[in-house]
C-alpha cells in the first residue's frame, strides 16, 4: 500500500510546530521524541508502520480545538486516533502528521436513565460505556469483538458493528449527538438529547467518516434496558448451502434473533484445536441467540429448532444453563485468537446479500486453491457481513503481497454479487484503492465534495478512504497553499 | 410547466436543461407551494428487487407507498419505521411515494424503539443539481464503504438531489400486538410513566400520551408487539409496573392497530383549524415545553420525545419554546419558517453542502433555509 510522499516543508519545521503545540498544551501532552512517537506507528493493521512527526494527547475539547487551530494555521496534517484497533489502517500516521490521540478523554459526563442516554468523552472504551450503566440494568448495544480496547471515538469514525447488530443496529443507529471540532478549531454540537435532525442529517454523515471531517470529542449514546435473559443454540450442517437456506428461513419466519453467527469447516477445525469447545466437525455451523424471559426464549427457540430440523442438521445443541451457553459461544469468541496461533492472518470484512452466501463461499474455496493460501470463514450471517480470514506467513518473501491480492479478489467478488467492500471495519488505507471497483468517479466525487465542505484544506487524515489518484488534486492544492 | 421523466437518464436530462427552479414532487401529499416547474417522480415507479429472506427491498423513488406496503404484506413483512399518512392532517389527496417518505425522513410511533426511516435506509441513487447521477450505499445491511450519503439524502427534502431509487431494510410483521392504557395522568406524570415502561426490559414499541382523549380524558398508551405468548406476558408485566393507577390492557390486535394509526396520523387534529407543529425534544422536558407553547391541542409520542402541537394560526412557537435541546418544524401553516434555524457553524456546513450538491440553487428553492 502506497502512502503519499511526506511534505518536506512540514518535516523541516518540526521544531517550530512542536513549540507551538507546547504553547497550547501541558508539557506531558506533546510527544516528539522519536523513540516515544514510535509507540503510535501503527494500528491493528500491523503490516504498515510509520511514526508521526509528533503525538498530542489533549484532555479536553478546548485543547483539541487549540491543537487543530495550530495545525490548521501551520498547514500540518492531523490523524485522529482512539485506541488504535482499526483493522483498516485508519489510524496509520504519516511522517508529516500530528497524531491526535483522545485516550486521555475518557470521562462519563452524564447518565440519564429516564431519557435513556449516556454522554461520554470519546476516548472511553466501548466496554466501559456499558460498564458505567450495567449495574442499573442498562447497556450500550454496539459490541465489536474489540470492545475491551476500542474507543467510542473509533467506533463513531468507523460506524462499528458487533455480534448483536442484527437486532440493535450499528453505531450510527445508537448515536444521538456529538461534540465535534472542525479542522480550523471550530467547536460544534450536532444532535443531542433528542431524536433526529432538524435540518440535514450531519450526524449520520459524520458517523463512518473515518476521522476525515472533524475530531469527535464527546458523544451522546442511546442506552437500552438489558433483556431479561439470552440463550444460544448451536446447529451443524453438512453443507454451506443448507446452512444458508436455514438462515433465510429463520428470518422469513418472523423471528428476529439478536445474533446469527456462521463458521465454516476450516474455522471450526482451527478453533477446536485451540479452544476445545466441543464443536461438531461439519461443513457449517450456526450459533443463533435469542433474548427475553425464559418462556419467551422457549417460544422463539422452539420455532427456530423446528425450522432447523427441516434442514436435516447433523447436530442441534441447546444450552440448558449459563455454563452450556458459555461453551457454545467459546469457540466463536476465540476464532480470531485461534487463527493467530496458527499463522499470520488478514481479516476481510466484505458484505454480500445473504442469498449469495453459498455461491460466494464456493468461489472463495476455489480461489483459495488457486492462490495456495488457506481461508477460514466466520461471520455475521444474518446481515451477510463476512469475515474471511486469509492465512499467510509474514516471514515468507512475497506472502503478504499474495495475501493482499487474494483479499482484493474476494472483495471484488463481494461487490460483483451486489455487496460492498467493508461492512464494519472501514476503508482506511486497506481498501482505499479498491474503491473504484465499487464506485464510479461521480460517486467518489460526491463524497469528496463533502470533505471539501468540512475540511477545505484536506488536512484531516487526508491519505485515507479515497484512492490517492482520485484525491491527488485536492491534497496538492492543500500543499501549494502553505 | 410539469415534467414527468420516465427514466433516470430522462430525469438527469430534465435537470440539465432546466432554466429555473424545480419543484420535486412525489405524491404531493405535503401540500406546500414552492416556485418553479414541477418535476414529478411518478414515472420512475416499481419495485426492482425484493428478497424477504434477506430483509431487503429496492424500489424506484416514485413507487406509491401503497404498492410497497402491499408487496411486504404478502410476505408478512413491513416498513418497521411506520411512516405516517399525512393526507388527513394536511387535507391533501394523492398517493404518497416511497421517495417522498425518504426525502422527508418520515417515521411514526415505532421510531422510539426501532429507529427512523434513515435507520432503515441501505442505499440511494439520485440526480444532483448539476444533473450528475450518483449512487451511495447499496442493498446490503452492513456497509461502511465511504461516506454515508444515504443518511444525508434521507431527510434532505429534495434540496440536494432527486432520488431515483432507494433500498430499504424491512422487518417481519409481529404475530400480534397489545396496548397497555393508563387513564387520567397529567402530562408530566405520563412522561414519567412512559420513561418507566421504555426503561423496562419488556420492549415497548410505542409510547404516546393524549391529554384529551376521545372521551375527553387523558390517556397514556404503551404498545407491545411480538409472538402471542410473549405479548401476553409483557403486557401483564408492564401493567404490573403501574400498580395503583387506572390500567387497562387492550388485547384485540385490530383495536390496537386502529389506536396506533390514530396516534401515527395525528387523527385528533384532522379537520381542526390552526397551525400544526412537530417538536423533537428531550422527553423529560416535554411537559414543560408544551406548557410554554400554549397549544389548543397536544399529542405526545416517542415517550415524550415528540410533541405534536396544534396552535392558533400564525403563533410563533419557536419564540415561546426559547432555547432547548431539540427542534421545531412547522408541518401545517405558512406564517413561520418551516425548519428550525440552525446555529451558525452548522448552518454554514448545511449551506456548503447545498452549494456543492446544487450549485445553481434550482432544487426546491426556498425550502430548508
Ligand atoms: C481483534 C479485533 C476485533 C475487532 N472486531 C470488530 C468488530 O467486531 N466490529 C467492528 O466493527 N470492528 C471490529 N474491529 C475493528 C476496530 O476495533 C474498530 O474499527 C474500532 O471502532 C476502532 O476503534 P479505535 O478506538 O481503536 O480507533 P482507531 O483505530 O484509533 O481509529 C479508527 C479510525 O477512527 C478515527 N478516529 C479516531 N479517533 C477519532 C476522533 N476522536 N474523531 C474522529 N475520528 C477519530 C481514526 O482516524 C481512524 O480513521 C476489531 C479489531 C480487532 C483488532
Ligand atoms: C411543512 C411540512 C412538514 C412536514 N414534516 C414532516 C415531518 O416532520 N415528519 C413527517 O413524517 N412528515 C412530514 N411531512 C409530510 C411528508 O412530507 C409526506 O408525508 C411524505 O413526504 C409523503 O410522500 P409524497 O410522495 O406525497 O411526498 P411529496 O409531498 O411529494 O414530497 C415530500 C418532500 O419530498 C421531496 N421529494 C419527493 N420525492 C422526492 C424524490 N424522489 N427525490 C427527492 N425529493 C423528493 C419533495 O420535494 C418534498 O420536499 C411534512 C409535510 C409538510 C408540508
Amino acid at each position: 500500500m502506497q502512502m503519499p510522499t511526506p511534505d518536506a516543508n512540514v518535516l523541516s519545521r518540526k521544531t517550530q510546530i512542536v513549540a507551538r503545540l507546547q504553547e497550547v498544551l501541558p508539557g506531558d501532552a506533546v510527544i516528539s521524541d522519536e523513540m516515544e512517537t514510535r509507540a503510535y506507528e501503527c494500528d491493528a493493521l500491523t503490516a504498515y508502520k510509520c511514526a508521526p512527526l509528533a503525538v498530542v494527547l489533549p484532555s479536553s475539547t478546548e485543547e483539541v480545538s487549540a491543537v487543530l487551530k495550530v495545525c490548521h494555521d501551520m498547514g500540518v496534517p492531523v490523524v485522529p486516533r482512539g485506541s488504535g484497533t482499526s483493522l483498516a489502517g485508519g489510524a496509520l500516521p504519516t511522517a508529516d502528521c500530528v497524531l491526535l490521540g483522545v485516550a486521555r478523554m475518557n470521562d462519563v459526563l452524564e447518565t440519564d436513565y429516564d431519557n435513556r442516554f449516556i454522554r461520554v468523552q470519546t476516548g472511553r472504551t466501548n466496554l466501559s460505556v456499558t460498564g458505567a450503566v450495567e449495574a442499573d440494568g442498562f447497556f450500550y448495544a454496539p459490541d465489536p469483538s474489540s470492545q475491551l480496547a476500542c474507543a467510542i471515538a473509533g467506533n463513531i469514525a468507523m460506524n462499528s458493528g458487533g455480534a448483536h447488530c442484527l437486532k440493535y443496529g450499528v453505531t450510527t443507529n445508537n448515536l444521538m449527538g456529538v461534540t465535534m471540532v472542525q479542522m480550523d478549531g471550530t467547536v460544534m454540537e450536532i444532535g443531542g438529547k433528542h431524536l433526529d435532525a432538524g435540518g440535514y442529517d450531519l450526524l449520520g454523515l459524520i458517523c463512518g467518516s473515518e476521522g476525515q471531517l472533524g475530531v469527535v470529542t464527546e458523544a451522546t449514546l442511546r442506552i437500552l434496558p438489558k433483556p431479561e435473559g439470552a440463550r444460544p443454540v448451536l446447529m451443524g450442517f453438512d453443507s454451506n448451502e443448507v446452512a444458508g437456506a436455514c438462515v433465510a428461513d429463520i428470518i422469513k419466519a418472523g423471528v428476529l434473533p439478536v445474533a446469527i453467527e456462521f463458521m465454516d469447516r476450516p474455522c471450526i477445525e482451527a478453533t477446536e484445536a485451540f479452544a476445545k469447545a466441543g464443536y461438531p466437525m461439519c461443513e457449517a455451523l450456526l450459533i443463533v441467540e435469542v433474548e427475553g424471559s425464559p418462556a419467551e426464549i422457549d417460544e422463539q427457540l422452539a420455532l427456530i429448532l423446528e425450522i432447523a430440523r427441516r434442514h436435516n442438521p447433523v447436530e442441534l445443541r441447546e444450552a440448558k444453563d449459563a455454563d452450556e451457553a458459555g461453551r457454545i459461544w467459546l469457540g466463536r469468541k476465540s476464532a480470531f485468537g485461534a487463527m493467530g496461533q496458527i499463522n499470520d492472518y488478514m481479516c476481510l470484512d466484505g458484505t454480500i446479500p445473504v442469498s449469495e452466501l453459498p455461491c460466494v463461499l464456493r468461489r472463495i474455496g476455489e480461489m483459495s486453491k488457486e492462490y495456495g493460501l488457506d481461508v477460514a470463514n466466520v461471520f455475521h450471517a444474518g446481515d451477510g457481513n463476512m469475515h474471511p480470514l486469509i492465512l499467510f506467513d509474514a516471514n515468507k518473501e512475497g506472502d503478504l503481497e499474495l495475501c493482499e491480492a487474494f483479499g482484493a479478489d474476494i472483495l471484488r467478488l463481494c461487490v460483483e454479487v451486489g455487496g460492498c467492500l467493508t461492512g464494519e471495519h472501514g476503508v482506511g488505507i486497506e481498501k482505499r484503492d479498491l474503491m473504484v471497483d465499487q464506485f464510479a468517479p461521480a460517486d467518489l466525487e460526491a463524497q469528496m465534495a463533502v470533505k471539501d465542505v468540512f475540511d477545505p484544506a484536506w488536512l484531516l487524515n487526508p491519505a485515507k478512504v479515497f484512492p490517492l489518484a482520485a484525491s491527488e488534486s485536492r491534497r496538492s492544492v492543500a500543499l501549494a497553499a502553505e | 410547466m410539469k415534467m414527468r421523466p420516465e427514466s433516470e437518464t430522462d430525469l438527469a436530462e430534465a435537470i440539465a436543461t432546466a432554466n429555473g427552479p424545480i419543484r420535486v414532487q412525489g405524491g404531493g401529499t405535503r401540500g406546500v407551494t414552492l416556485d418553479g416547474d414541477v418535476l414529478e417522480t411518478g414515472g420512475l415507479s416499481g419495485i426492482t428487487l425484493y428478497e424477504p429472506g434477506s430483509l431487503t427491498l429496492v424500489a424506484q423513488a416514485g413507487t406509491p407507498l401503497a404498492e410497497i406496503e402491499a408487496a411486504l404484506d404478502a410476505e408478512g413483512q413491513r416498513l418497521a419505521f411506520e411512516p405516517m399518512d399525512h393526507r388527513g392532517l394536511m387535507g391533501t389527496s394523492g398517493a404518497p411515494t416511497i421517495g417522498g417518505v425518504v426525502a422527508a425522513n418520515v417515521s411514526g410511533p415505532r421510531r422510539v424503539s426501532v429507529g427512523a426511516c434513515r435507520d432503515f435506509m441501505l442505499g440511494v441513487r439520485y440526480v444532483d443539481g448539476t444533473s450528475t447521477i450518483v449512487k451511495n450505499g447499496g442493498r446490503v445491511m452492513k456497509n461502511v464503504t465511504g461516506y454515508d450519503l444515504v443518511k444525508l439524502m434521507s431527510g434532505s427534502w429534495g434540496t440536494l438531489g432527486v432520488l431515483t431509487e432507494v433500498s430499504l431494510k424491512v422487518l417481519p410483521k409481529p404475530e400480534t400486538a397489545a396496548s397497555v392504557l393508563i387513564d387520567g395522568l397529567s402530562d408530566a406524570d405520563a412522561v414519567s410513566a412512559m420513561a418507566k415502561a421504555l426503561g423496562s426490559p419488556f420492549e415497548v414499541s410505542g409510547a404516546a400520551h393524549i391529554p384529551v382523549g376521545l372521551d375527553g380524558h387523558p390517556v397514556t398508551i404503551l404498545r407491545i408487539e411480538g409472538f402471542a405468548g410473549s405479548v401476553a406476558y409483557r403486557a401483564d408485566q408492564i401493567a404490573a409496573l403501574f400498580g395503583g393507577l387506572a390500567v387497562r390492557v387492550e388485547r384485540d390486535a385490530d383495536a390496537v392497530a386502529k389506536g396506533w394509526r390514530w396516534v401515527r396520523d395525528v387523527e385528533a387534529f384532522h379537520g381542526r383549524p390552526g397551525d400544526v407543529w412537530r417538536i423533537s425534544c428531550t422527553p423529560s422536558e416535554a411537559a414543560a415545553l408544551a406548557t410554554n407553547v400554549g397549544a389548543e391541542a397536544l399529542l405526545y409520542d416517542w415517550g415524550g420525545g415528540l410533541i405534536w402541537a396544534r396552535v392558533t394560526e400564525g403563533t410563533d412557537v419557536r419564540t415561546r419554546l426559547g432555547l432547548f435541546d431539540g427542534h421545531a418544524t412547522l408541518v401545517r401553516g405558512t406564517g413561520q419558517a418551516k425548519f428550525q434555524p440552525e446555529p451558525g457553524p452548522i448552518a454554514a456546513l448545511s449551506r456548503g453542502l447545498r452549494q456543492k450538491f446544487d450549485p445553481k440553487g434550482i432544487l426546491n428553492t426556498g425550502l430548508m433555509g
